[in-house]
C-alpha cells in the first residue's frame, strides 16, 4: 500500500533507525541548542558581572540538589529498564519500571518545590539578581521539561500501553523515543547541577 | 501512473480540508496563509511609504483607516510608524516568506520529488501549521492592545524592547509559537529526506530543490532555539523584572529604571538574536535558489551546470551561516580580533553563494530557453540576487560598514535579495507548480502583465535606497525631513514610494490569475513542462498517497537532451536502455 | 539496535554498572567542590566530570555507542555550533581579553 509511510516501525536499511528515533534525535539536537543558549547567556553574564555570588552567598542547598541528581539518574535507569522489559516481552515489569520513573520524577519536582519556596520565603526572586535570574530560568525551564516527560510517560504507562496488544514493536519504539527524551532531561541536569550549585 | 483508488473511508470536510494530515493540503494551507500575510505586510509598508514620501502632509483617509490615536490630525504618529516598521519585518519574514517557501512549497513538492507517500510525521506536520496559525493570530491581535503592536524593530533590541508597550509581550509569545512551528517542520523535513527517498534515489540524484530545503531545515532546527531562549529571557525581563538584558544604572527620559536590579547585558540579546537571524536570511534564500534551479533546468532543456558544485556550495553555505552572525554587530564595540574573525567568515561565505549563482547562470549557456512566465521570474532572479549579494560586500567589510550600518543602504541590500530575489523565485514556483497542484495552467498573458511592471518597479523601489544610504540617510526615521543630512536624498523617497504603490497595482493581475485559473484555467497533462523530476510522474493533482506504486529511480534529476536519445528529456523513474 | 531478548539481558548488567559509575562521579564532583579550587580549575574539573557523566548517559542509556553514523554526525554538527554559541559571544566582550 503506497500510502503507508515506510520505516515507522522497521528501521531503514541504510540509517539503521526507524523514523521516530530519527525525529526524536533531531528534536534533542534542537534542545541542546536551546539549553546551550541559556548556558551561553550564563557565561556572558558571569564574565561581565562586577560581582558574582559565591556558594555561601547563593544559599543554594547543595545536599538537596545532590539528592535530586541521584533521583534523576535513578529515573534514567528505570526508564531504560522499562524499554528493556518490553524487549524481553515483560509488560508488567515495563509498567513497574515506567511507573518508577514517573514516581522519581515527581520526587524531583517536589524537592524543587521545596527549594523554590525556601527561596521565595527569603525574598529571593528571579528579579533579585542576575545570578538568580539565570538560576530560576535554567532550573525552571528544566523543570517544565521534567513535567512534560511525566505527562508523556503517564500516558504511555496506562492508556497508551493498549498499543502493546496490537502493535508491540511500534509501542516498544515509542518507549524508546520517550526514553531518549527522558535521558536528555537527565543529561541537562548533569550539567546544570555543577554549573549552578557548585561553581 | 494510474489514478489510485484508495480504500480510505471518505473523511468529513473538516478532516479533509481543515485538519488534514496530507502534506499537499497542509502545503496549500501554508501557501495561502503565507500569501495573505505577504499582502498584509505589503499593506503596512505602503502606509509607511506615504509618511516617508510626504512627511509633512495630512491624509484624512489614513486617520479614518487607523484612528486618531495612530494618525492624529492626519499625520502618522511616530509610535505608530514604529509599529508598522517592526511588524512589516516580522510579518514578511516569519509569517509570509518562510511559511510560503518552506511550509508551502517544501511541504507540497518535497515528498513528491523524493517519491514518498507523505511526510514522515503527518500529524506533526498538521500541528506545525496550526501552531503557525496561532502565532499569526497573536501577532495580528497585538495591533489592538493598548500601545499597539511591537515597535522596537523586528530586531527587538534590548533595553528598548524590554520597556516597550504591551504589544512587545505579545510579539514574544507569537515568536515562541512561530519558532515551535518551524522546529516541528524542520525535523519532519530532515527525517523525510533521510528516510523516505524512493528506491534508487541516492543523495546525489536528488533535485537541487530538495537539497536546498534539506540544508534549510538544518538551519531552522539548530539556529532557532537560541532565539526561543532569548525570547524567554526577554519575557522574564519584561514580566518578572529580571535583568538579563538590562544594564545597571539605566536612565530613560530622565527616570532611573528602579524596577531592574541591573547587571545585565543588552549585547546578550543581540548575540542570541543574530545567532538565529543570520542563518534565517539563508533560510530566506536557499529554497528560492532551489526553485530557480528547477525552473531553469526544465526551461533550458539541459542539465544544470555543476550539480556537484551546487550541492557542495549549499552545504558549505549552511555550515558557514552559523559563524558569521556578528557582522550585524560590528559597531557594538567588539575588538578588532573578533570583528576580523567575523569579517573573514563573512567574506568566505560569499564564495559558495557566488558559485551557486554562477552555476545557475552557466546553465543558460547554449540552452534552448523557453521564455514562459516561471522562466521570466527565474531569469530575473539572477541579476537581482547578484545585486543583492554584491551590495552585501561593503556591509561585510568592517571599515565600510562604519559608514553604511543602519542606513538605507542596508535596507536596499537585503530587500534586493528578498524582494526581487526570493519573492520572484516564489512567483516562479507558483506559476511552475500550479499545474501540478490543480491540473490547470495560469494565464500566460496575465503572468507577463504581472512580471514586467514588477521587475521594473522593484528596481524603482530598492535601487534609490542604495543611493540614500550612501548619502547617509538613517533607517527607521519616521520623518526624513527632520535632519539636514537626509534632506539631500529625500527626493528619492518620492520615487520609491510611487514605485511601491504601483508595484501593488502590478500584483492585481497575479491575484486575478491565481483565483480565476483555479476554476477556469486551461486543463493540462500531468507533465506540461516536460520536466524530469518525480513530482511530474504523479497525477495532477496527486491523490492521497501520491503514487499508485512506489517509484524506482534510475538516473539523476536533470536528464535533458542526452545525446542519442529520441526524446529531449527522460524522467527519473523511467529505466534507460543502454 | 533492535536487539533480541538475550542481548538486552546482557545490556541490563551494563546499565547497572553505568548507574554505579554515575553515582560515584556525582559524589566526586560534590566532594571536589568542597576543596574550593581556584575558579579556572574548578570550572575545568566540574565540566570534565559532567562530560564524562553525560557521555555515559548518552552512550549507554541512549544507546549512542551502538547507533549508526547518521545520528552521530548530527550530534557532532550540533556540538560544533554549540561551541560557537558558547565561546564567540563572550570572546567579543572586552572582559575576555582584558582583566
Amino acid at each position: 500500500m503506497s500510502e503507508e509511510i515506510p520505516y515507522t516501525v522497521q528501521p531503514h536499511p541504510l540509517t539503521g533507525v526507524f523514523n521516530g528515533k530519527m525525529g526524536m534525535w533531531l528534536f534533542l539536537a534542537s534542545e541542546v541548542m536551546l539549553f546551550g543558549a541559556l548556558f551561553s547567556s550564563y557565561v556572558l553574564l558571569r564574565m561581565g558581572a562586577t560581582h558574582w555570588p559565591s556558594h555561601e552567598e547563593t544559599h543554594l542547598n547543595v545536599p538537596l540538589a545532590t539528592l535530586n541528581t541521584i533521583v534523576l539518574i535513578l529515573s534514567s535507569v528505570t526508564m531504560v529498564m522499562a524499554w528493556a522489559s518490553l524487549k524481553m516481552n515483560q509488560l508488567e515489569r515495563f509498567r513497574l519500571y515506567l511507573g518508577g520513573t514517573i514516581l522519581l520524577a515527581l520526587v524531583f519536582l517536589v524537592v524543587k518545590y521545596f527549594e523554590y519556596s525556601a527561596k521565595f520565603s527569603h525574598d529571593i526572586f528571579p528579579g533579585t539578581s542576575t545570578f538568580f535570574a539565570i538560576y530560576f530560568t535554567l532550573t525552571g525551564l528544566h523543570g517544565l521539561h521534567v513535567l512534560g516527560g511525566i505527562l508523556v510517560n503517564s500516558y504511555l504507562v496506562l492508556p497508551g500501553s493498549r498499543m502493546w496488544k496490537t502493535e508491540p514493536e511500534r509501542f516498544t519504539n515509542r518507549i524508546e523515543c520517550a526514553g531518549l527524551y527522558w535521558h536528555f532531561v537527565d543529561l541537562v541536569w548533569i550539567f546544570l547541577f555543577p554549573v549552578l550549585y557548585l561553581l | 501512473m494510474s489514478t489510485e483508488h484508495h480504500p480510505h473511508p471518505h473523511l468529513p470536510f473538516w478532516r479533509r480540508y481543515i485538519f488534514s494530515t496530507d502534506h499537499k493540503m497542509i502545503g496549500i494551507q501554508y501557501a495561502l496563509t503565507g500569501m495573505v500575510f505577504l499582502l498584509v505586510g505589503f499593506g503596512l509598508i505602503m502606509a509607511m511609504r506615504l509618511q516617508l514620501a510626504y512627511p509633512k502632509s495630512t491624509f484624512p483617509f489614513l486617520e479614518a483607516l487607523f484612528g486618531s490615536v495612530n494618525v492624529p490630525q492626519g499625520i502618522m504618529a511616530p509610535e505608530f510608524y514604529n509599529q508598522l516598521g517592526a511588524m512589516h519585518g516580522t510579518i514578511m519574514i516569519f509569517l509570509g516568506v518562510v511559511p510560503l517557501m518552506v511550509g508551502g512549497f517544501g511541504n507540497f513538492v518535497l515528498p513528491l520529488q523524493i517519491g514518498a507517500p507523505d511526510m514522515a510525521f503527518p500529524r506533526i506536520n498538521m500541528a506545525s501549521y496550526w501552531v503557525y496559525f496561532v502565532g499569526g493570530v497573536i501577532m495580528l491581535v497585538s495591533f489592538f492592545v493598548p500601545g499597539g503592536a511591537a515597535n522596537s524593530g523586528w530586531t527587538s533590541y534590548a533595553p528598548l524592547s524590554v520597556i516597550a508597550t504591551a504589544g512587545q509581550t505579545l510579539w514574544l509569545f507569537g515568536m515562541v509559537a512561530l519558532i515551535t512551528s518551524s522546529l516541528l517542520g524542520a525535523l519532519n523535513f530532515i527525517t523525510t529526506v533521510i528516510q523516505l527517498r524512493a528506491r534508487g534515489l541516492t543523495f546525489f540524484r536528488l533535485p537541487f530543490f530538495v537539497w536546498a530545503q534539506f540544508v534549510t531545515a538544518f538551519l531552522l532546527l539548530l539556529a532557532f532555539p537560541p532565539l526561543e531562549a532569548a525570547g524567554v529571557l526577554q519575557l522574564m525581563d519584561r514580566l518578572a523584572h529580571t535583568s538579563f538584558f538590562m544594564p545597571s544604572g539605566l536612565v530613560v527620559s530622565g527616570e532611573m529604571q528602579e524596577q531592574f536590579t541591573g547587571g545585565g547585558n543588552p549585547l546578550l540579546w543581540q548575540h542570541l538574536f543574530w545567532f538565529l537571524a543570520h542563518p534565517e536570511v539563508y533560510v530566506l534564500i536557499l529554497p528560492a535558489m532551489g526553485i530557480v534551479a528547477e525552473v531553469i533546468a526544465a526551461n533550458t532543456r539541459k542539465p544544470l551546470w555543476g550539480y556537484n558544485w551546487l550541492v557542495g556550495s549549499v552545504i558549505f553555505v549552511g555550515f558557514m551561516s552559523f559563524i558569521v552572525w556578528a557582522h550585524h554587530m560590528y559597531l557594538t564595540g567588539m575588538g578588532t580580533t573578533l570583528s576580523t574573525f567575523f569579517q573573514a567568515t563573512t567574506m568566505i561565505i560569499s564564495v559558495p553563494s557566488v558559485v551557486i549563482l554562477t552555476a545557475l547562470v552557466l546553465s543558460l549557456w547554449g540552452a534552448s530557453i523557453r521564455y514562459n512566465v516561471p522562466m521570466l521570474f527565474a531569469l530575473a532572479f539572477l541579476p537581482m540576487f547578484a545585486i543583492g549579494g554584491l551590495t552585501g560586500l561593503p556591509l561585510g567589510l568592517t571599515a565600510s560598514d562604519i559608514h553604511l550600518h543602519d542606513t538605507y543602504y542596508v535596507i536596499g541590500h537585503f530587500h534586493y535579495v528578498v524582494a526581487p530575489g526570493t519573492l520572484f523565485a516564489l512567483f516562479a514556483g507558483v506559476y511552475y507548480w500550479f499545474p501540478k497542484a490543480t491540473g490547470r495552467t495560469m494565464n500566460p498573458l496575465l503572468g507577463k502583465l504581472h512580471f514586467w511592471p514588477s521587475f521594473v518597479l522593484m528596481n524603482g523601489i530598492f535601487m534609490p535606497m542604495l543611493f540614500q544610504g550612501l548619502g547617509g540617510a538613517n533607517r527607521r526615521y519616521f520623518d526624513p525631513t527632520m535632519y539636514e543630512h537626509t534632506l539631500a536624498v529625500q527626493g528619492w523617497s518620492v520615487v520609491i514610494s510611487w514605485s511601491a504603490w504601483l508595484l501593488a497595482v502590478a500584483q492585481i493581475p497575479f491575484i486575478i490569475n491565481l483565483l480565476v485559473s483555479l476554476w477556469a484555467g486551461r486543463k493540462v497533462s500531468d507533465n506540461p513542462w516536460q520536466a524530469t523530476t518525480l513530482e511530474w510522474a504523479a497525477p495532477s493533482p496527486p491523490p492521497h498517497g501520491n503514487f499508485a506504486a512506489v517509484p524506482t529511480v534510475y538516473c539523476g534529476p536533470y536528464e535533458y537532451s542526452v545525446p542519442g536519445r529520441v526524446s529531449d528529456f527522460c524522467m527519473q523513474h523511467v529505466a534507460q536502455e543502454a | 539496535m533492535a536487539g533480541s531478548a538475550e542481548e538486552v539481558r546482557k545490556h541490563v548488567k551494563v546499565y547497572l554498572m553505568v548507574l554505579l559509575a554515575l553515582a560515584v562521579l556525582t559524589v566526586v564532583t560534590v566532594g571536589v567542590s568542597y576543596l574550593r579550587l581556584p575558579t579556572g580549575a574548578a570550572i575545568l574539573v566540574a565540566l570534565v566530570i559532567a562530560s564524562v557523566k553525560g557521555s555515559l548517559v548518552a552512550c549507554y542509556f541512549m544507546h549512542l555507542i551502538s547507533e549508526n553514523k547518521v545520528i552521530y554526525s548530527l550530534l557532532v554538527l550540533c556540538f560544533l555550533f554549540l561551541a560557537a554559541l558558547l565561546l564567540l559571544p563572550v570572546a567579543t566582550s572586552n572582559h575576555f581579553w582584558f582583566r
